[in-house]
């Protein structure tokens, strides 16, 4: 395996993560749902999938089990903001701020315990083609499923019948509403999906991209995936380069720290935060551009008039 | 069985008072199911966790400690967020005013005399203010997300500290630990009653904030301009209200008031910089404004329940075996229950049979 091979894997696993949990939001935001509690959910999946893989000695158990634990506590951010229509920034926070402290408090006895690694494709005669065979055929499972739900998303937002009632809920909730659509229903859905994205994102990161639990092991993954959802203007294939960008920019740092180029550690280790501040700048400029991309009716409250 | 919620004509005035209250209690249920599926007896371990530390003295210095920097971040959070500006990089704006703060007692420690403290003070809040104007700046110019960008900000400023304190002004005589010189006695924020514990001047200070900016808030012009463009920038563009400017000055009051926490907490309760100087202060005063219902005086209330939760934290894990991380699950569970309780002040909760007629009507 080449170096540039080496490089190009590990930018993949990086970027994974950040792309699951963004795709996952983008269909909650494009349902008109601001959900900041990705953080929350992403870590209560990593403990989750971590604790369960750990006790059963199966990735693919502790898998499944970040998916539902990233779903089940979004459904309390959709039981505050959808039936109580409550504050949706506050209530992402909120949200946040439980899922870093529960996670620490179930995670604290699996500090230090060897996890369990999902293992990577390895396919005869495939893998082993030169440049491309590790990178197309000999990455681990959830690489191929973060790819797949790319396109997915793409597919079911723009080329089906329910995807365009979800966007038409997020632009118009008060029409949609008119028309007989179920918009507190479908925007549940959206947050249990998204819920179950950031899940299986944490997930990844605790099984695959470094298999143990550190407390807020997500360190701010969260975030940058939220920062990548406004960076891609709501659009899937978007996100997809924009999470590459900064899996490249989070490897190349370390790749910069390793080789011991004179900087501080520190100062590296911001630099994916601060590439962050710098992307959302970029894309926010253009005022009419944003707004013209934004779901209209992302983070308001909805009531049915009855 | 289906949830419906209907509008009230009139926001509850009776909620409004009661919902702090009722969100505490459903916490105190949720912890006692909580302790009960641990194992643990739900009486006393609530016991411990919010009678016994207020039972002995020098605990309620530890109380008054700990509320100081969640009031005087709160505070200023609650001219943020009644003004729609979402600054959730209190925690970094808290780190800026520490290392500002301790620019004198670390860089020039020979320095001693009655001025060394207000200028750390004043050069705390300056930092906590400088770095706050890096996210409204990018919102007011560029129409950049404040959530995101002061949140960014925040582990760029911890790991500014970590940089400054395992490197340029780390103590040549400490062993290599990870920590500045400690603060000669001019540069220590006293004690209000040293002979009975450990509480600092910080908690005066923060009691002062909530005072003026309630006073700003209830009684000034200004303030009735936050709380109009809050509602409605539509309402307050057409009074002539700036939002832009308004949100310059929210960020710069709440980073200030960050900053002066940072500073208090690293000069009063510390004594020194190191490479952590606060336990999420920044992210737990969110939960104190939302539990004061954004204003200053039921903040100082809020503050001293949460620094409560973490003084029960540290008692229940010593008494009864419980993480002390336990404390954290309370305070986002109160959010959440606060949150919630909002929701009767505006509207009324209706339980719904599949029929669709109303079984039960709750208030």
């Amino acid at each position: 395996m080449t170096m540039f091979e080496a490089i190009l894997l590990t930018i993949a696993t990086a970027a994974t993560p950040l792309l699951i949990a963004a795709l996952g939001e983008l269909v909650v935001e494009r349902s008109g749902v601001l959900n900041l509690g990705v953080e929350g959910m992403m870590v209560m999946g990593a403990v989750a999938g971590f604790a369960i893989a750990q006790t059963t000695g199966s990735a693919w158990l502790g898998m499944i089990a970040a998916i539902l634990a990233g779903a089940a506590f979004s459904l309390l951010f959709g039981f505050l903001t959808l039936t109580l229509v409550t504050n949706q920034v506050a209530t992402g926070l909120a949200l946040t701020l439980l899922g870093l402290g529960a996670s620490a408090m179930i995670g604290e006895s699996f500090v230090g315990l060897p996890g369990v690694k999902m293992e990577a494709l390895n396919i005869p005669v495939l893998t082993d083609l030169p440049y491309v065979g590790k990178f197309l055929f000999g990455q681990d499972p959830i690489f191929y499923i973060s790819i797949l739900l790319t396109i997915g998303v793409v597919w079911f937002l723009f080329k089906t019948r329910a995807g365009l009632t979800l966007r038409a809920v997020g632009d118009n909730h008060t029409s949609a509403h008119s028309l007989g659509v179920p918009v507190v229903r479908i925007r549940y859905l959206a947050v249990l999906f998204g819920g179950a994205c950031a899940g299986l994102a944490g997930g990844q990161l605790s099984l695959v991209y470094v298999p143990q639990w550190v407390e807020n092991m997500t360190a701010g993954r969260g975030w940058i995936a939220l920062a990548l959802v406004v960076f891609a203007s709501w659009r899937p294939w978007r996100i997809l380069a924009g999470a590459y960008l900064f899996g490249a920019v989070s490897i190349g740092q370390l790749h910069a720290q390793a080789l011991g180029i004179g900087i501080p550690s520190q100062f590296m280790s911001s630099l994916p935060y601060l590439a962050t501040i710098i992307v959302l700048v970029l894309i926010s400029r253009n005022k009419r551009l944003t707004l013209m991309n934004t779901p209209t009716s992302l983070g308001k409250p909805f009531v049915p008039d009855r | 069985m289906r949830i419906e919620i209907v509008k009230r004509p009139q926001h509850s005035a009776l909620f409004s008072a009661l919902s702090p209250f009722i969100a505490l209690f459903l916490t105190l249920i949720a912890g006692a199911i909580l302790f009960s599926i641990l194992g643990k007896n739900p009486v006393s371990a609530l016991y411990s966790y919010f009678i016994e530390p207020l039972t002995e003295v020098w605990s309620i210095h530890e109380l008054l400690v700990k509320a100081a920097p969640l009031i005087l971040i709160a505070v200023g959070l609650s001219v943020c967020f009644l003004s729609n500006n979402w600054n959730i990089g209190a925690e970094g704006q808290l780190i800026a005013g520490g290392i500002a703060g301790s620019i004198l007692p670390v860089m020039f420690p020979d320095m001693q005399g009655w001025y060394v403290l207000p200028v750390m003070l004043l050069l705390g809040m300056a930092g906590g203010m400088a770095y706050a104007t890096i996210p409204a700046f990018l919102k007011v110019r560029f129409n950049t997300n404040e959530i995101l960008t002061s949140l960014m900000l925040v582990y760029v400023a911890q790991l500014f500290l970590d940089w400054l304190v395992r490197g340029p002004w780390r103590n040549p005589q400490g062993y290599n630990f990870p920590e500045t010189v400690q603060f000669n006695a001019s540069a220590i924020l006293p004690e209000i009653s040293s002979a009975s514990g450990r509480a600092h001047w910080g908690f005066i200070l923060a009691l002062i904030a909530a005072l003026l900016v309630w006073f700003m808030l209830s009684r000034t012009l200004n303030g009735y301009e936050i709380k109009v463009l809050g509602r409605s920038s539509r309402a307050g563009r057409f009074a002539g209200f700036s939002a832009g400017r308004l949100t310059f000055f929210a960020f710069l009051i709440s980073g200030a008031l960050a900053g002066l926490a940072g500073i208090a907490e690293v000069s009063g309760a510390v004594g020194q910089l190191r490479t952590s100087i606060s336990p999420g202060y920044g992210f737990t005063a969110i939960i104190v404004a939302f539990l004061g219902r954004l204003n200053p005086l039921g903040i100082i209330a809020a503050g001293l329940v949460l620094a409560l939760s973490y003084l029960g934290g540290e008692a229940a894990q010593i008494s009864l075996g419980i993480s002390e991380k336990s404390a954290r699950i309370f305070q986002g569970i109160i959010l959440f229950f606060v949150l919630a309780s909002d929701t009767l002040i505006y509207y009324r909760i209706r339980i719904v049979s599949r029929a669709g007629d109303a079984v039960a009507k709750g208030a």
